[in-house]
């Protein structure tokens, strides 16, 4: 009986937010835990893998399958799940892994639950589930009755918990060692699997970091117009972080889409969130509640934003934040 | 082109969520209704796809018969047929959400459906693919850029900072996102042609799924009041020895 875990790279290691979700497949307490991974077998780096308790990883290589194509990645995982009796099969609630496992829903008929924070067996085919809608403002709780269980998990909500650093403080002890199986796979792929394949090239720039970044400046309605962002730009740059904007500012054609924060936009998970001129509406907490500090900067002392604050400023942006950069240049 | 492009009637949300007190549905009590902006661009995209191309945009939506009013929002934006797939006032799950579109698409022959990435209140990010695989056609998701020629599609997407096209036959499905287009507003002929325009109308038939909602709820938010730390540019040097202390100066 197994787990099987869809695990995605960003740059070197796999993502923060398949870590997540390895994170929650550990929890279902299978004694094999599997990671599923689309790259070049020596890239695998398996002792990041086994630091989550993950036994066996499953590599399908270029050779075999090149390049993204939903539906092929699916039809492996639900030949995976055969293969090796598996309970559950998951990924991190990504574009990507939202998409593959509903094309796993759809080729085996089973139903699939995107966006989930709690998943708990619940004895024979049955699981009890927590899951986002409304992008996470509200909580679903489900029953799920599948063969096999098959559901994302929320990139904001479960925090990624390696099994090497136990949690309660303790030290980290030796490293695990790496009692992991690597095992190259190569599926039989039908050609109506691969008509839909992303052809990959360099997109145009920025944005693409807004989702992993550590510091997030966000500038809204208050900032006024689009040739008002450059000192957000700049006190981005000194912190190390990068722009987002509230969804006015993208209706309004000040900056493009892919800046968005909010429920239609990228959610974020950084360190600091830096709100400017930021009111807060709903569908804009949606995009930004993953941020583990939230600092307002707003004219306004009862906008929505102070209530998901935790520091404020009462006072213009085109004041307050001139005057930071000054201050964090003279440091 | 024949297009079809499919919308939900959700509550339009505001400064606050709540739910009703069986916990059930989301309090409507105070909110209108609309379509997520992921589908408002949807609609818009298939309009702009018939005036360079020709061709006719239908418009349908799966809810209740007052999801009417969402219908005619889309007819007075250019879509000039409507269908409604009315339900009971079930939730409907994505599966079956699925099979009856699916029917309809087999009923009339389009070329494309387009859709939202997710509707914006259930989130399930799978009606698009689920209606695809009923149908045997290609889908692309999370679409925010599309080019039509005779026989294809071309659309695209980010990921991870990597620009991913992706090439369709027709007929194909595509869910699309907000940003792919800005939705115009609609015009006064528009709107009194959505007025008089009429509705087809069939009803479903609800099916149970394996995934089965029990209750919801707004979660036990991080919901508290921001610690003020001054009024305006005299408030910097706290705010830069907060920065400090929380670890995020270089």
């Amino acid at each position: 009986m197994s787990v099987l875990c869809l695990v995605e790279f960003d740059g070197a290691g796999p993502a923060d937010a398949s870590l997540r979700a390895l994170t929650l497949g550990r929890s279902l307490g299978e004694p094999s835990l599997g990671a599923v991974v689309f790259a070049d077998s020596d890239s695998v780096p398996a002792s990041a893998l086994a630091d989550y308790d993950v036994t066996d990883v499953y590599v399908i290589e270029p050779g075999t399958l090149e390049g993204y194509a939903p539906q092929a990645w699916a039809r492996v995982l639900a030949g995976l799940a055969t293969e090796t009796g598996a309970t559950a099969v998951l990924a991190a609630g990504t574009d990507r892994g939202n998409e593959v496992l509903a094309h796993l829903g759809a080729i085996t008929g089973l139903p699939m639950a995107a966006n989930c924070t709690l998943v708990t067996p619940d004895g024979g085919q049955t699981h009890r589930l927590v899951r986002h809608r409304w992008a996470g403002l509200l909580l679903e709780e489900a029953v799920m009755e599948a063969p096999i269980a098959l559901f994302t998990v929320a990139t904001d909500a479960v925090s990624a918990v390696s099994a090497a650093l136990p949690s309660g403080g303790t030290p980290p002890g030796p490293p695990v060692p790496a009692a992991i199986a690597v095992h190259v796979h190569k599926p039989e792929l039908a050609e109506a699997d691969l008509v839909v394949r992303a052809a990959e090239s360099p997109a145009s720039a920025g944005g693409a970091s807004l989702a992993t970044a550590r510091v997030v400046v966000g500038g809204g309605r208050g900032v006024g117009g689009a040739d008002g962002f450059a000192p957000l730009e700049e006190l981005a740059d000194l912190l190390g972080g990068v722009v987002g904007v509230s969804r006015v500012v993208t209706s309004e054609g000040w900056r493009p889409h892919r800046q968005q924060v909010g429920q239609t936009g990228t959610k974020i998970t950084p360190e600091l969130y830096l709100a400017c001129g930021i009111s807060g509406a709903i569908q804009h907490i949606a995009g930004c509640a993953g941020a583990k500090h939230i600092i307002a900067i707003n004219t306004d002392p009862g906008a929505p934003i102070l209530a998901h604050a935790d520091y404020a400023i009462i006072g213009d942006l085109h004041q307050v934040i001139p005057a930071l950069v000054e201050a964090l240049r003279a440091r | 082109m024949e297009i079809l492009v499919c919308v939900k009637r959700v509550p339009t949300v505001g400064g606050t969520i709540a739910v009703t007190p069986d916990g059930q549905e989301v309090d409507t009590r105070m909110s209108g209704f609309s379509i997520s902006p992921h589908e408002e661009c949807a609609v818009e995209e298939a309009v702009q796809i018939t005036e360079r191309a020709g061709g006719s945009v239908s418009v349908l939506t799966l809810g209740p018969e007052a999801a009417i009013e969402q219908l005619r929002g889309a007819l007075a934006l250019g879509a000039g047929r409507a269908v409604l797939l009315e339900t009971d006032g079930r939730e409907f799950g994505p599966i079956a959400t699925a099979a009856a579109i699916a029917a309809e698409v087999r009923d009339h022959g389009y070329d494309l459906v387009l859709l939202g990435n997710e509707a914006a209140d259930t989130g399930d990010y799978q009606v698009g693919i689920r209606l695809a695989h009923e149908l045997g056609w290609p889908v692309a998701t999370g679409i925010k850029n599309l080019s039509t020629s005779a026989d294809g599609v071309v659309a695209r997407r980010e990921y991870r900072g990597v620009e991913e096209a992706y090439e369709l036959p027709l007929p194909a499905v595509i869910t699309v996102k907000e940003g792919i287009n800005l939705p115009r507003y609609p015009s006064l002929p528009g709107r009194l042609r959505a007025k008089r325009a009429a509705v087809d109308r069939s009803s479903p038939a609800w099916a149970a799924e394996g995934l089965r909602k029990e209750t919801l709820r707004v979660p036990a938010s991080s919901k508290h009041q921001a610690a003020v730390l001054g009024q305006g540019a005299d408030a910097v040097p706290e705010l830069v020895r907060v920065l400090d202390e929380l670890g995020m100066l270089p």
